[in-house]
């Protein structure tokens, strides 16, 4: 590369990385304050971009039509956030950590609908800059007018936040409810008033960042999800609360990115920021600027202590599963064998996410390489597929015991990232590796052994092997280990202080539900006959997510209940309407609303009003 | 107000209808088709409607066997394991006659297997890998769609015309652009040996750094550039590209470029003068061609996409198969399938027996403007026969069954 070609892409990279800050710098803002992780942030930044080009069409393509369009758009977006706050995610604040995340997932869902039902299936490309739609030479090389100007908007909205923050009262309550938030509403500061705007500001930012963005990028409707990774990559590898932080690590990938096309490896790229905040997690444990977090001191109620369920339980639910396939059509088998899976998988990351306290956000990656392994193991390594099955849970438990080591080591929301590079690290190899996965293709022809090729015969063994899974994972929470992890969760510095090593247990727990996820994938992978790599996807993880939220993370048997109801409802809603997203987002926005502590917790608490009354 | 007589009259008309029309006292046949709807919508919703005008047409014309047929369409959600089940719930509930559809490469390969391990026919609709009928064909898949190679082998006289040497090369990072790119080098350089490909760039699908690649293949200096990229990545790359200098006196292949779908987007920025294959629903003055456009235009208002001849001709090839198998065994569908001909807007195609491609033709051309929008001019069709390579070389990639 000769000077002026590194010279260029240093300017790349920092066009890049403009409207990536701003998206950042809004969710950043909002998971200080409100503590809430806004998955619906890169729908906003969509809707910005949507917005804008419907502006700029109505206003005419002149520099007036093309600014008043943006700054309107922007506006227009944060109103959208005010709604979002206001009709839904106020209602929940005082839910279990993280349930909040699944409001806003079914936010992504009913945006995306909501946007392909207003705009069309078919990309928009939006006008040029009025008057800066050439490109200067420096050094010989062209670079458009456009990126230098963003360039220099990156920074600019940063001192704009920073005198915001710094110079204004409103700065001050948001500096202050960042740091404590139960504080500034024991002072009588209106917290709900407070909120709204933060909101407000947040998703101005991400509109911003979508509507600067038209001249570069058609409006469409996969931006939602790839903005929201990145944006979060972001986020985490500045340190979560630091603006400043944010841009420097928004210029860091976007420059990293813009080097790797410029040296001829343009592959990485489809991984490059995870593999950046992989390296900066494990380096920095609260990103390149960030404090420790402060310690919420109420995020809703203390979670309640688990009971064991009754022997009744279980062997009713063991009869009446048996007997099922008997009395139904094959096809509930199928849908039963997906559910069985999939209630393993979820139970697997409650039993990290809930009892010992460690969130992740690639929890698929266990669960794919489980699938991958078992598929490579039959194919490539030419074993019987009852071996490949039965081997490959501990293939993905020995990667969890790489990466549980490493991410064990963080807490909180920088440990869930962590998890989620390790699963996109993961995912990308899978991705790429032709000779060994089939890279993007994935692998076909990984049927069961002629025995077990019914499927009322496969619903047996997929029955007993997830089963014999959960029960294992539920029997180890009520075990002196199970114990161990509560108090870890509860009160590590106590936990710690009576000899315990609360790390090594951490450690062990990761390793445990590791192996579990890669059982619920053999078994998943061997259902199908094909695997692809989108059973190491975020979608996969998230998947997880939603169903241990939906199902109640502060259960026994939430996990369970959320898998089958978010599997049965897919199922079920994608074959009745069009708009089955939205139709999906809307069903759980009101199990959301409805049963602020999940399915199960919902219906417990209306059981024990019952019999109170 | 409801009375007995007013009952008694419609129960009269609706007894003399079904007199009339005794085909609509049978069941009518079911056909399941998967597509990843919400997914890839910009193509898939022309596609659909494609599928429906054939079935009114079909249905039209009397059906097959003396029944009606009926395509129960299930959203795939773009993931393999979805298709699968769909699948299931396809054949086990609603006791479809066979499988169709499909758009990425990945479900079209799950859905091909499934098919396999259920002895059920499956016409793959779009998936444009070459793997479904060579590395990983099978005895109950076909496919309709012109395929990645034999796209790709349609562009090669042309570039190979221009004797440009030094080549760059932009695809997008999965097994569709790496399959173009890497049968677009051995076809290049059996044709012209000395020449050099200077730069390769493989950005992830739907996140391309457009100005960072547009530079990176300008610091290569090459003379022609051979991009297999589409939809918002071919978009943001002709903007960062024009603005950048990057196509001035280089000459420019899209693979898919031409195909309404990613073209019409572009609008007055349409590339002028780029090779691409594509669909000129504007020009093509063919009887067959006529007859489908006055349809579609008539009962949807809308012009047609390329992904509505793939809908439109895949329901046309079920019906076919249908009608030359005469029942719905699959033994006997598959063979029907095989050498079977159909005449779809494109003319008339042949489901090869030798490896249960279509030989289904694609329109090759350049871009040019016209009215502020992407069009194709000098174009030409090519019929999919000549684009694929000998029968020696199939048999050595495809499996014996």
């Amino acid at each position: 590369m000769s000077f002026a070609s590194i010279l260029i892409q240093l300017l790349n990279g920092l066009a890049a990385a403009s409207s990536l800050f701003l998206v950042s710098a809004g969710l950043s803002l909002i998971f200080g304050v409100t503590r809430i992780v806004n998955f619906a942030h890169g729908s906003l930044y969509m809707l910005g971009l949507y917005i804008a080009y419907s502006l700029i069409e109505m206003l005419g393509r002149t520099p007036l039509g093309f600014w008043g369009g943006v700054v309107l758009a922007a506006l227009a977006v944060g109103l959208v956030g005010i709604v979002i706050e206001t009709a839904v995610l106020r209602r929940i604040y005082r839910a279990p950590e993280l349930f909040q995340l699944l409001a806003t997932f079914a936010i992504v869902l009913v945006i995306k609908d909501a946007a392909l039902f207003a705009w069309g299936p078919e990309d928009l490309v939006g006008p040029r800059a009025p008057g800066l739609g050439g490109a200067v030479e420096i050094l010989g090389k062209r670079i458009p007018v456009y990126d230098l100007l963003l360039i220099a908007i990156g920074p600019l909205v940063l001192a704009i936040m920073h005198l915001l923050l710094r110079r204004t009262r409103w700065g001050a309550l948001v500096r202050a409810a960042t740091q404590d938030r139960e504080m500034v509403g024991a002072l009588g500061v209106d917290q709900a008033k407070l909120f709204t705007s933060v909101f407000f500001v947040g998703a101005v930012l991400a509109g911003l960042g979508g509507a600067l963005q038209i001249p570069r990028e058609p409006a469409n409707l996969d931006l939602d999800l790839s903005v929201i990774a990145d944006a979060f990559v972001v986020t985490v590898v500045g340190g979560l609360g630091s603006l400043g932080g944010a841009l420097l690590a928004a210029v860091l990938i976007g420059v990293a990115k813009a080097f790797c096309i410029g040296l001829g490896f343009s592959k990485l790229t489809l991984v490059a920021e995870f593999v950046i905040m992989g390296v900066v997690l494990v380096a920095r444990p609260y990103g390149l600027l960030g404090k420790p977090q402060a310690v919420a001191r109420t995020a809703g109620e203390a979670p309640p202590p688990l009971s064991p369920p009754r022997w009744q339980f279980p062997v009713g639910w063991i009869a009446v599963l048996a007997v099922i396939p008997l009395l139904t059509d094959q096809y509930v088998s199928v849908v039963l064998i997906d559910i069985a899976c999939f209630a393993l998988f979820a139970v697997s990351l409650h039993f990290i996410m809930g009892p010992a306290g460690m969130v992740s956000f690639g929890h698929a990656a266990y669960f794919g390489l489980g699938a991958y392994a078992g598929a490579v193991l039959f194919k490539k390594a030419g074993l019987p597929m009852e071996a490949a099955l039965l081997l490959a849970p501990f293939c993905a438990g020995l990667f969890a015991v790489v990466y549980g080591w490493f991410c064990v080591r963080l807490s909180g929301v920088y440990l869930a990232m962590l998890t989620l590079a390790f699963a996109q690290i993961s995912w990308s190899i899978v991705f790429q590796w032709d000779a060994l996965t089939g890279g993007s293709n994935g692998m076909v022809g990984i049927w069961p052994a002629a025995w077990l090729a019914d499927k009322g015969v496969y619903y047996y063994v997929a029955l007993g092997l997830c089963g014999a899974g959960i029960a294992v994972l539920w029997r180890v929470l009520f075990s002196p280990f199970g114990y161990v992890l509560r108090a870890g969760r509860d009160s590590p510095l106590r936990a710690e202080a009576i000899g315990i090593d609360v790390r090594g247990f951490q450690w062990a727990a990761f390793v445990l539900a590791g192996t579990c996820a890669g059982l619920a994938g053999a078994v998943f992978a061997f259902s199908k006959g094909s695997i692809s790599p989108s059973v190491v996807s975020i979608g996969q993880s998230t998947d997880g997510l939603v169903m241990v939220l939906l199902g109640g993370v502060d259960t026994l048997v939430g996990p369970v209940v959320g898998a089958a109801v978010f599997t049965w409802l897919r199922d079920a809603l994608a074959r009745e309407t069009d708009f089955w997203r939205a139709g999906l987002g809307l069903v759980i926005l009101l199990i959301v609303l409805l049963f602020p502590q999940g399915l199960v917790g919902g219906l417990k608490a209306l059981y024990a009003r019952w019999r109170a009354a | 107000m409801l009375t007995r007589n007013r009952l008694l009259a419609g129960a009269a008309a609706l007894a003399a209808l079904s007199a009339i029309a005794p085909v609509s006292a049978q069941e009518p046949i079911k056909i399941g088709e998967l597509n990843s709807y919400k997914v890839f919508s910009a193509f898939l919703d022309p596609y659909k409607k494609g599928m429906e005008l054939a079935v009114e047409e079909v249905n039209a014309a009397g059906g097959v066997l003396g029944r009606k047929i009926e395509v129960v369409s299930r959203d795939d959600n773009g993931n393999p394991a979805d298709a699968v089940r769909a699948g299931e719930e396809l054949l086990t509930r609603e006791k479809v006659a066979f499988l169709i559809g499909t758009f990425p490469s990945n479900v079209g390969l799950a859905v091909a297997d499934f098919a396999k391990q259920k002895k059920t026919l499956f016409i793959a609709a779009e998936p444009l890998t070459d793997k479904i009928v060579w590395d990983a064909g099978n005895a109950y898949t076909f496919r309709l769609r012109t395929s990645t190679y034999m796209q790709t082998a349609m562009l090669i006289p042309d570039a190979a015309k221009l004797k440009k040497k030094r080549w760059a090369i932009v695809y997008p990072n999965y097994e569709y652009g790496q399959s173009a790119t890497a049968a677009f080098k051995k076809l290049l350089k059996e044709k012209q040996p000395d020449v050099e490909f200077v730069a390769e760039q493989a950005p992830p699908l739907g996140k391309i750094d457009a100005g960072a690649v547009a530079q990176a293949l300008a610091d290569a200096k090459p003379d022609a550039i051979f991009s297999s990229l589409f939809g918002p990545d071919l978009a943001k790359f002709v903007r960062e590209g024009s603005q950048r200098g990057l196509f001035k006196g280089v000459e420019v292949f899209d693979l898919l470029g031409g195909e309404p779908e990613y073209l019409d987007p572009l609008k007055d920025e349409a590339p002028v003068g780029w090779y691409v294959t594509g669909y000129p629903w504007y020009d093509i003055k063919t009887a067959e061609h006529k007859k489908f456009l006055d349809a579609y235009q008539a009962k949807f208002k809308d012009y047609p996409r390329l992904g509505s001849i793939v809908g439109y001709s895949t329901v046309l090839t079920a019906a076919a198969a249908i009608k030359k198998a005469g029942a719905l065994d699959q033994e006997k569908l598959v063979a029907a399938m095989k050498g079977l001909q159909v005449g779809t807007p494109f003319g008339p195609v042949t489901f090869r027996e030798l490896d249960h491609q279509s030989t289904m033709g694609a329109y090759v051309g350049r871009i040019g403007l016209k009215d502020g929008k992407g069009i194709m001019t000098d174009w030409r069709f090519v019929d999919g026969k000549d684009a694929l390579p000998s029968d020696a070389d199939v048999k050595k990639m495809r499996p014996a069954n």
